[in-house]
């Protein structure tokens, strides 16, 4: 197959993150949030995989997770089929100048005190660039292919806006020439018009730089435009993954189904089954016996409350956690 | 106009009075909202379309807000020096509103029972027993379950897509002949938007509310809106109905914005960006506002400032491509934009 042909660079088994809650007097442990509850995916080499969801469905914590910026309870991720859980602190850190990360907040992410050339050239310094000059030189390079210019190097944060901050948090993960880089929501705390821009700007660095991503958002067209596969997230665990030609126009889960068809469109003329799904999203930390989505699925069955559905491939890469699929199996 | 219209905004100037100088936030805005009409205002951050919404209801902070020049007619009467008890008069009873980010407009030390009587209570005279009964209808026509359970709740016991419907019941408490939404749906997630988006829809057609909707996503706008006023730097720059807007906009920065829009269906294109970034407030320059960012942009644009012309019926666009005397560029333009 010709999937085996091209390298896997990332993968996810059976990956969990779970936060104690703690209550009482002796703040001991009473429960637990399920943030991101078992699951799998792979990332090929040269592939954008995206990664949505509403809010609270797990997906950040999902690339915090892969990065070990926030311990995972259980599972394996391999990068370049090495297992990194189990890593320790120093291999890490000299392993994740091939994994950086993209945070959605362009204000938050930046130490405001620094100038530009300390931020970019932070992540040289610490993978052993010890030249100030050659670290001058190279952040120079990096901001001109973010479309920045070199006499930017010596200003604060405060005096770029938006989208300038968001490139300079491109050129800072860029730095160490990664081979993977986790975007957590990178355009969504911008404008329309300058959304477009860090788009096409990313597109473009996948292509010269044969980059990987794992891109995170909540914005469904967003995900389509920039992704070549989509995994569609719901209370801590993968509802159904495919390429996304496949997953927009024949989504098979219920719930991807009723989140494409509420997504507004910019058209008056545009016809569609609109499925309102009731109620909220349930609490991670008390999730619904069985399928998650049990509680607002149109579909559900008596099985849908009592067996967890297993995440399987029904069709060729679509893979689907749902009952309605559980006989049709793929030969 | 021979008719009077419900609301009607001329030439509204509110300036914001800073260390920094005069900041034009809203320069020059006039439009009008008819009885059972939903008018969209659309913009990126920065463009005037709340500090707008804010004038209409005469919340600017002031200092260092002001609404300089211009007036605002409710019904006929200029509200823009409006005694303050009329404007309480106003404000919830005839014009309601809500915010965007339903947590902060809502008092969590109060329940959601309290809060919702008092408003009643402040423009109604009804007991506390019929405040109580009201409000539980109240919350039941914006579709919460377990009225009755959570009109004792506090806010912090409810999910964001529950405390906006708690927002909209308080808003449309006293039946108001205008509701105006400061981005309602923008801290929701898709699924629970399209829910609000559906009460609000309901709320026009049933109780006959006009709705005044200040949103940054044109997807919103097509599917709630009637009408559409495009701002860009304090200004409006194009108005026309939602289907004009969207599917034959004529100034280049509604097209920009259009163009740069992810595609849910169809081909995936690379996609269109405006280059450069919207100008800080106060940056104004002495031409047209997107002059700048403009791909259509010739000189006079940099020297003069464009009027708003007529495009058609009700439709309006403040681009120099549709004066009359420069009607070649336009077909010009035509012809590139095609391309």
């Amino acid at each position: 197959m010709q999937q085996k042909m091209q390298n896997l660079l990332l993968e996810v088994k059976g990956l969990k993150k779970y936060f104690p809650v703690k209550g009482g007097v002796f703040g001991r442990k009473v429960g637990e949030v399920k943030a991101v509850d078992d699951i799998s995916f792979s990332v090929k080499e040269g592939e954008i995989l995206g990664l949505v969801g509403e809010s609270g469905c797990g997906k950040s914590t999902t690339g915090k997770s892969i990065l070990r910026l926030s311990e995972p309870t259980a599972g394996e991720v391999k990068f370049e089929d090495q297992e990194i859980t189990s890593l320790s602190g120093e291999e890490m850190r000299k392993l994740r100048r091939h994994m950086q990360i993209i945070f959605q907040d362009p204000y938050a992410s930046l130490n405001p005190r620094h100038t530009v050339e300390k931020i970019v050239g932070e992540p040289l310094l610490v993978h052993g660039m010890n030249s100030t000059e050659d670290r001058k030189e190279r952040v120079r390079e990096l901001l001109e292919v973010v479309g920045l210019s070199s006499y930017h190097a010596s200003r604060y944060p405060h005096q770029f806006s938006g989208g300038q901050r968001q490139r300079i948090g491109i050129a800072r993960a860029l730095a160490n020439n990664p081979k993977l880089i986790i975007c957590d929501e990178p355009v969504s705390a911008l404008d329309v018009s300058v959304q477009a821009q860090i788009l096409n700007l990313m597109s473009d660095l996948r292509d010269q730089f044969n980059l990987t991503y794992v891109f995170i958002a909540h914005d469904l067209s967003v995900v389509k435009h920039i992704s070549d596969r989509v995994g569609v997230m719901y209370l801590g665990r993968m509802a159904e993954l495919a390429g996304k030609n496949e997953l927009y126009n024949h989504p098979k889960h219920p719930y991807t189904q009723a989140l494409l068809s509420a997504v507004p469109e910019p058209d008056p003329d545009y016809q569609r089954d609109r499925i309102i799904l009731k109620g909220d999203v349930p609490s991670p930390s008390e999730p619904p016996s069985g399928c998650a989505f049990h509680t607002r699925c149109p579909y559900v069955m008596d099985i849908c409350r009592e067996v967890r559905p297993e995440f399987r491939e029904v069709e060729t890469d679509h893979y689907v956690a749902c009952h309605l699929y559980q006989d049709a199996v793929h030969s | 106009m021979s008719k009077e219209s419900l609301l009607e905004l001329h030439d509204l100037h509110t300036h914001f009075f800073t260390d920094n100088g005069e900041i034009p936030a809203v320069n020059g805005v006039s439009f009008t909202l008819d009885n059972g009409e939903i008018v969209g205002i659309v913009g990126e951050s920065g463009c005037g379309k709340s500090v707008t919404s804010l004038s209409v209801m005469q919340l600017v902070p002031n200092p260092p807000g002001k609404i300089v020049s211009g007036y605002i007619k409710f019904k006929g009467e200029n509200i823009v020096n409006a005694s303050p008890k009329r404007m309480k008069q106003i404000r919830g009873n005839e014009i309601g509103m809500i915010f965007q980010e339903p947590m902060t407009s809502l008092n969590p030390l109060f329940t959601i029972g309290n809060q919702l009587i008092e408003a009643i209570r402040f423009h109604r005279k009804l007991s506390k027993k019929e405040a109580r009964q009201e409000s539980v209808d109240l919350l039941k026509l914006v579709g919460i379950p377990r009225a009755e359970a959570i009109i004792d709740e506090y806010p912090h016991q409810l999910s964001g897509g529950m405390r906006q419907r708690v927002m909209i019941a308080m808003s449309v408490s006293c039946d108001p002949d205008i509701l105006i939404a400061d981005e309602p749906t923008t801290a929701l997630d898709v699924t629970i938007q399209a829910q609000i988006l559906d009460i609000m829809r309901d709320l026009n057609k049933e109780r006959d509310t006009a709705i005044l909707l200040i949103t940054h996503d044109l997807g919103v706008v097509a599917e709630l809106c009637d009408r559409v006023i495009v701002m860009y730097a304090g200004e409006v720059v194009e108005e026309g109905s939602v289907r004009e807007i969207l599917k034959d906009p004529q100034h280049p920065y509604t097209k920009g914005l259009i163009r740069s829009l992810p595609k849910l269906h169809g081909e995936d294109q690379k996609l269109y960006s405006i280059p450069g970034t919207v100008p800080k407030p106060g940056m104004g320059n002495v031409g047209c506002q997107f002059a700048p960012r403009c791909e259509y942009a010739f000189a006079r644009c940099f020297k003069e400032k464009p009027e708003l012309y007529n495009v058609g019926e009700k439709r309006t666009s403040r681009c120099f491509l549709y004066d009359n005397k420069e009607g070649d560029a336009a077909e010009n333009a035509e012809s590139t934009f095609g391309s």
